[in-house]
């Protein structure tokens, strides 16, 4: 992790323990005293330190853009600066502690409850001309306007449901000039807790529309970014597109940057539910639970009608008492937090039961086409994991012969394998002879175990590649891929038997790591009495 | 005619409608800037003159249906003869009697008591009249039940007259603590009517007992076994069967659309008469809807005085 710039490695340490021991005191007051020694340390290596940087981002030229504009590390001369509080900040890193590229987003430099002071954060930036270098042949030229840059760098934030209205006005504040920002060194200094803060925040409908608005002006600077076509910009390609500009090292996937239409990240809230004249919109606002209930109004009522015609059917006599099995398996109920969701409601247990109980009745009485669409918009699909054994499809090559293939796994040998209809018996193994590639028995026992099993020893040729992994792994490896491949060739009721006989499951047995304050997995260490 | 009378002694007896009326105009007319003393003399000379007529238009078109006994026409959507059809006059066996529940029972037959139709009729006739009225000023009428076997029928009608219905597990501060509940400027419903008033536990309502904290007005269809105390209109019937709750369900829908209906004519009228100019005539009462159209209204501004008292 420290890796890279040179100049690291210098203020780390003196800052980090500077601002532990004064961030402990309430060290608002304490961060004169640091930063005026960055600068210090700074003056000295600042140019080694920007070409080491540089070197390693000489590849990524729109990251270094990117990162000089956001700032992760300062470029900016030493005494032009006017002192800057840092006012508070959930980090304690500073910018040059890490390299940037393995780094998140950096925090915003300004507390999120202060206001945007543009003057502030510019105050002692020098502008910087910039190059573009074109990231593909066939990228444009162009340069992304502050705007978006704006746009991008503010949906960066980390995953969660942030408060992102005043952090939004601080990013489009700073970067507005296109100057290259002033990183505050934030010392240890934790934000008083806000408590104002733990409530649900609600956000406008103007907010939102205004929102949706610049991440689609975003969307489309960002398609130019990666000369791809604005049109036809996916989230897919977003997804990738910030993975690429903003590689992040961090294990939880929330944490990482997103960029995702506003919807997606802001809960869904209700809006005033009543009119001018005080009317409310909907016929059950008085019973608190409006969506739930207009729900289970429409249910019953669907049930009702489901009934009268089969008693109208019935009636005329043309009552036929086929019951339809319905094919559920494939898909599962909603389960409550999907239906709260979808309602945009808080919902009880009981509630949640007995609206599955409303439509599992509905499914049970023979319904029409639109009363099945109406069950199905709550059924959700679910993979199935099917029983059977996948039985490879017989290829055949240019001679006419027949051959299946397969892969196989173990530990971390990976191995394929192409069985071969009719033969003699010969295996080879990465184009070596297996009695060369494996000269301990036991490896070449493994090898015929599944020909053995099915008494087609000497009846097939096979050739297979294998990679990783041990020699016993990687004879674990071959003899899966062949057993597998040789499904095709074989009854399904020898198919059953080797399954039983376990020669079609993996080994799932991975080695098991060393724990600390024990020799090994297992092993503790000698107990000693005294 | 007995129901007549019955319904004059009702209104004699102090079946509060008058004290109730001018918190009712209020609450049923938030929108509507009235403009005391204050912003007469604050505003513009040009303002000044279109609220006035306005407000002198809504006065009109709100005092008009009070000027007619039956302005609704109440009387020709029952009889007690299709009372007794609907089998409203069953109750329940005299072991569940409730004790203020006596002065409306005619008898007892089999051990079953049996409901006075006279007295329904009445009660049920001031109980439309009322809820007509709170319809044509555009009050917020709540359907409230709480028997399961005709909920969805409860909701249905509610939906089909553009009013709410709230016939679920009723939250206990829903009308005593609701800014909280619904939302910090709900408006409360004007008129409450209960087709049960009990609920699945043989108990009253609590939004009987709500509504008379909250001033709502309500009126409410008693059986034999409920307690008709608290309740503003009290209907006496039965709520148990379909056929009964049916009726009474359709009675109110239809009364309803009609006072809204009636609204609505009014208010196109009495445009018309403003862009006329001054002079303008109130429109009559409402006569058995043909075609959802009232003839008298529009096309002659005769003094229909006298039609209010002709019965069909």
């Amino acid at each position: 992790m420290r890796a890279g710039c040179a100049r690291s490695r210098v203020p780390e340490e003196p800052a980090r323990g500077a601002a532990l021991g004064q961030g402990r005191k309430g060290g608002l007051k304490n961060h004169m005293e640091v930063v005026p020694r960055l600068r210090q340390r700074q003056n000295s290596t600042a140019a080694v330190g920007e070409r080491d940087q540089e070197a390693s981002f000489g590849k990524r030229p729109i990251l270094l853009w990117l990162l000089r504009t956001r700032g992760y590390y300062e470029l900016a001369t030493p005494g032009g600066g006017a002192g800057h509080a840092p006012r508070g900040g959930s980090h304690t890193q500073s910018a040059t502690s890490r390299p940037a590229p393995r780094g998140t987003p950096p925090p915003p430099s300004l507390h999120p409850r202060d206001p945007p002071s543009p003057t502030g954060a510019c105050a002692a930036v020098r502008p910087r001309p910039f190059t573009l270098q074109p990231w593909s042949p066939a990228a444009k030229m162009a340069a992304p306007s502050v705007f978006w840059g704006a746009a991008v760098s503010y949906r960066l934030f980390l995953g969660g449901r942030v408060s992102l209205a005043l952090r939004q006005g601080v990013w489009k504040a700073a970067a507005a000039e296109l100057q290259i920002l002033r990183l505050r060194h934030t010392t240890g200094v934790t934000a008083k807790k806000n408590v104002a803060a733990l409530r649900r925040e609600t956000y406008t409908v103007d907010f939102i529309k205004k929102q949706i608005e610049e991440f689609n002006i975003g969307k489309r600077h960002l398609a130019n970014m990666m000369g791809e076509d604005p049109e036809t910009f996916t989230q897919d390609d977003i997804d990738r597109a910030i993975a690429y500009l903003f590689p992040s090292g961090l294990f939880e996937k929330q944490a990482r940057p997103i960029m995702k239409h506003p919807e997606q990240i802001f809960p869904k809230q209700r809006a005033i539910q009543w009119g001018e004249d005080g009317r409310p919109f909907h016929f059950l606002f008085y019973t608190g639970k409006q969506s739930y209930y207009s729900l289970m109004h429409e249910a019953y009522g669907k049930l009702l009608d489901v009934e009268k015609r089969q008693n109208q059917l019935q009636a005329k006599g043309l009552f036929s008492e086929k019951t339809k099995t319905k094919d559920l398996i494939g898909s599962r109920w909603l389960i409550k937090e999907e239906l709260e969701e979808m309602l945009v409601e808080k919902l009880s247990d009981q509630d949640y039961a007995q609206f599955i109980r409303l439509l599992e009745r509905l499914l049970t009485v023979e319904c029409s086409a639109e009363e099945e669409e109406f069950v199905q918009r709550f059924r959700r699909s679910v993979t199935v994991q099917s029983r059977k054994q996948l039985i490879e499809p017989l290829q055949y090559d240019g001679q006419g012969m027949a051959f299946s293939t397969s892969e196989g796994k173990r530990k971390s040998a990976k191995a394929e394998a192409i069985v071969y209809e009719h033969g003699s018996g010969r295996i080879k193994v990465n184009g070596i002879d297996y009695l060369l590639y494996f000269p301990v028995t036991q490896d070449r026992e493994q090898l015929m175990f599944p020909f053995h099993f099915l008494d087609r020893l000497g009846k097939h040729d096979v050739t297979c590649t294998v990679s990783g992994g041990g020699r016993s792994s990687q004879a674990g490896a071959i003899r899966l891929a062949m057993a597998k491949a040789l499904c095709s060739f074989v009854t399904e009721e020898e198919v059953e038997w080797m399954r039983q006989a376990g020669l079609l499951t993996a080994d799932p047995r991975v080695r098991e790591r060393k724990k600390p304050g024990q020799e090994g997995a297992r092993r503790k260490f000698t107990w000693k009495k005294r | 005619m007995a129901p007549a009378a019955s319904v004059s002694r009702l209104l004699g007896a102090g079946v509060c409608a008058g004290p109730l009326r001018p918190r009712l105009l209020q609450s049923a007319t938030p929108g509507r800037a009235r403009p005391s003393g204050r912003t007469l003399a604050s505003a513009a000379t040009p303002a000044v003159r279109e609220p006035e007529g306005s407000i002198d238009l809504n006065d009109r078109i709100l005092n008009e249906p009070l000027k007619h006994s039956d302005f609704f026409n109440v009387k020709e959507l029952f009889s007690v003869r299709s009372l007794f059809d609907a089998r409203v006059h069953l109750g329940h066996k005299a072991g569940c009697r409730h004790r203020f529940m006596e002065p409306y029972i005619f008898g007892s037959r089999l051990d079953q008591d049996i409901i006075d139709l006279e007295q329904t009729a009445a009660h049920l006739w001031l109980a439309l009249n009322f809820t007509a009225h709170v319809a044509y000023r555009k009050g917020i009428i709540l359907f409230v039940g709480r028997n399961r076997q005709f909920s969805h029928l409860i909701e249905t009608t509610a939906r089909d007259c553009g009013e709410y219905a709230h016939t679920r597990y009723f939250k206990g501060g829903l009308l005593t603590n609701a800014p909280l509940l619904l939302g910090p400027k709900v408006r409360l419903p004007d008129l409450i009517i209960f087709l049960h008033t009990l609920n699945n536990v043989f108990e009253p309502h609590v939004a009987v007992r709500d509504a008379a904290k909250m001033q709502i007005p309500t009126v409410g269809i008693v059986d034999t076994n409920c307690n008709p105390c608290l309740i503003t209109y009290p209907v006496p019937g039965n709520d148990d069967s379909p056929p009964s709750v049916h009726l009474f369900c359709r009675l109110f829908q239809t009364i309803i659309n009609r006072a809204k209906q009636k609204r609505r004519h009014m208010e196109a009228l009495y445009r018309l008469q403003g862009q006329e100019g001054p002079g303008a005539r109130g429109g009559g009462p409402a006569h058995p809807p043909s075609l959802g159209a009232y003839p008298g209204d529009r096309s002659s501004p005769l003094p229909e005085e006298s039609g209010s008292h002709a019965c069909p």
